[in-house]
């Protein structure tokens, strides 16, 4: 059974909409008879033509006035929604201006909200969704009981991105009766070189095991023979060894690498969230009991600084 | 400048979760302790009200059968005084039910600032802090890695996917602080002695005016099945014997990445 209509939050990356953006069409495409988008950003017509071959056929636009999106834009889809212009179900994406949007507009519409969701059914006109709880042992199902639209924020990764449905999306501005008053002064952005952690094919993450913040080099350095992405413990990001944006799990990234290489790092459940679902795991870590080990396809128990040198060695040697 | 911390009280993070049977919520019950994220937010408070020339720092919590010893920590690191919002009907309460209590506590306090964490470590919803700001009509900034008011206004380094973004809001406002925003205080002796004569407030639903309005009674989800989720196997485990990169480079081999 099809929905009527789904509504995505669109974000833009860096040079394209975000790769979570076109997980959520993809997986609504294949939900609904229409996938609209509504977003707030710059190059509005080049996010639509992109969005149009994932088989989005409408793509809102909303001014913030230079705020943050989380007033703006849910008065915005709220105004909407009041006007009799609702969909069933509006999906978002766990973010940061994800879930400040997400709040906002369950306040605006009194809808309860469902987050950190990996997975979407539709089972006559009940949605359901499900979350993975306690370190992604176990999985809760829930579904809505109320009236649509039903609010819903998933995990980055949760879908796969895949181009269908190609249509070419109209652009309409909509009128954001409120847009609030927390003002981006400036934006900052941190240079990075390589592919992008959530994006690479192959992930190299170093945790405290290292000992201390030079030896996360050895990190990089690994990361760089293999073309792949430096990654984190929170450990160490808390620690200040490297910035956020590294930290892989709960609070940080979901990476599916078709290599995951975890050196140093214990494998607390809040980490394996954000790494189990990938390809191959390999861990290296001094304490055989280490809990990484339980989803590792090859560990090997021994000393980072000695493991970790003499692999790079040998990788440089080819 | 009077600033309000929501904290919460949580189940022993060390200690696996676990959820009730038949309700599927999750199990609250015993001691519960002061959600490690909140501490961040206690000291960021406790500093920012220094800052400004002194204040009260007041905490406002929601948590079953009246627990106080979350909140007895946090005054111990020095907050002033708290709101504890405890009733036998917010069993079961999501995230906007959760935030519609807390709104209401908050404007109590009619506090300059309110600071909330980002998510918290049980249940992690994420949303709390942005309702909170949307029932009370305040502007609110996510996701700061540093805060600092002036002349009316918090300023905000709040992160982002690319780096940061320097946010700035007309006070009274919500700001949510990241794990790691500044190093919390261990509470000292004389700390700890202290905060057992300090205020805590408590309320219920009536109290607040929301009878009806808030926990399970208006819980418009249902959680309909709770499976064990797959596992992922153990592979070949190896103790190092000064040649275990080989290893490494023959695995990476054999998935053709060199
Ligand atoms: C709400 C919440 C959210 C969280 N979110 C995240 C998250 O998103 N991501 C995350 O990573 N964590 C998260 N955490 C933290 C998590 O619980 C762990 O504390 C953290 O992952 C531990 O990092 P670590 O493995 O680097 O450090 P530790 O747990 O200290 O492990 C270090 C490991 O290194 C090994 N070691 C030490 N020396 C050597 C050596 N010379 N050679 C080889 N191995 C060595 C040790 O045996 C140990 O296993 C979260 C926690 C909470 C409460
Ligand atoms: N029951 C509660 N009592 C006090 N503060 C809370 C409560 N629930 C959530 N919060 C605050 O809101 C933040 C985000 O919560 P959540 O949206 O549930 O992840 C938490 O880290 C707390 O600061």
């Amino acid at each position: 059974m099809a929905l009527s209509k789904i509504w995505v939050h669109a974000e833009f990356g860096t040079d394209k909409p975000s790769s979570i953006t076109l997980e959520l069409i993809s997986k609504a495409r294949t939900l609904a008879d229409t996938v609209e988008a509504f977003y707030a950003g710059d190059n509005a017509d080049a996010v639509a033509a992109e969005l149009g071959k994932y088989g989005v056929s409408k793509l809102y636009t909303i001014d913030t006035g230079g705020n943050l999106q989380g007033v703006a834009v849910a008065s915005a889809v709220a105004a909407q929604v009041e006007a009799g212009n609702a969909p069933d179900l509006i999906m978002f994406g766990t973010t940061y201006d994800g879930r400040d949007v997400l709040g906002r507009l369950s306040v605006a519409l009194d809808r309860p909200v469902l987050t950190n969701a990996s997975a979407l059914e539709v089972e006559g006109d009940e949605v359901r969704v499900t979350e993975a709880i306690f370190g992604g042992t176990q999985l809760v199902t829930s579904a809505f009981r109320c009236e649509p639209p039903h609010l819903a924020a998933f995990r980055p990764k949760s879908f796969v991105a895949e181009a269908g449905g190609e249509t070419t999306a109209a652009v309409e501005a909509i009128d954001a009766p409120d847009k609030g008053h927390a003002k981006v002064v400036e934006r900052h952005v941190e240079e990075h070189s390589g592919p992008i952690l959530d994006e690479a094919a192959i992930v190299v993450s170093g945790g405290r095991g290292l000992g201390e913040s030079d030896k996360y080099q050895l990190i990089e350095d690994l990361a760089k023979l293999l073309k792949g992405a430096p990654g984190a413990s929170r450990a160490i990001v808390d620690a200040g060894w490297v910035p956020y944006s590294y930290q892989v799990g709960q609070t940080g990234k979901v990476v599916k690498p078709d290599i995951y290489i975890a050196a140093g790092i214990s494998g607390a459940t809040q980490h394996m969230v954000g790494m189990k679902g990938s390809k191959n795991i390999i861990a290296i870590n001094k304490d055989a009991e280490a809990p990484i080990f339980g989803i590792a396809d090859l560990g090997i128990v021994g000393d980072v600084h000695k493991v970790l040198p003499a692999l790079i060695e040998a990788l440089k040697n080819r | 400048m009077n600033v309000v911390v929501c904290v919460k009280q949580i189940p022993d993070p060390a200690v696996p979760g676990e959820l009730d049977p038949q309700t599927h919520w999750l199990k609250r019950e015993g001691k519960l302790i002061l959600d490690d994220s909140d501490a961040y937010g206690v000291e960021m408070a406790l500093q920012l009200a220094t800052a400004a020339g002194g204040g009260d720092v007041t905490l406002v919590s929601m948590a079953p059968n009246g627990e106080t010893s979350g909140l007895r920590t946090a005054l111990a690191m020095g907050a002033a005084n708290a709101i504890l919002v405890s009733d036998e009907s917010l069993k079961g309460s999501d995230a906007l039910s959760t935030a519609k209590v807390l709104a209401a506590a908050i404007k109590r306090a009619n506090p300059d600032l309110v600071i909330t964490a980002t998510e918290a470590t049980d249940g992690y919803t994420g949303t709390v802090p942005e309702q909170v700001a949307a029932l009370l009509g305040l502007p609110s900034i996510t996701f700061a890695k540093k805060i600092e008011t002036a002349d009316g206004k918090v300023k905000v380094e709040r992160q982002t996917e690319a780096g940061y973004d320097e946010v700035e809001a007309p006070l009274p406002a919500v700001v949510s602080v990241t794990a790691g925003v500044v190093e919390p205080r261990y509470p000292s002796f004389k700390g700890i002695m202290a905060a057992k004569s300090k205020p805590v407030d408590t309320l219920t639903v009536a109290d607040l005016g929301l009878e009806g309005q808030v926990g399970a009674a208006n819980a418009r989800q249902e959680i309909i099945s709770v499976t064990p989720a797959e596992e992922r196997q153990a592979g070949e485990i190896i103790e190092d014997d000064g040649e275990g990169f080989q290893k490494i480079v023959a695995f990476l081999e054999s998935k053709k990445v060199i």
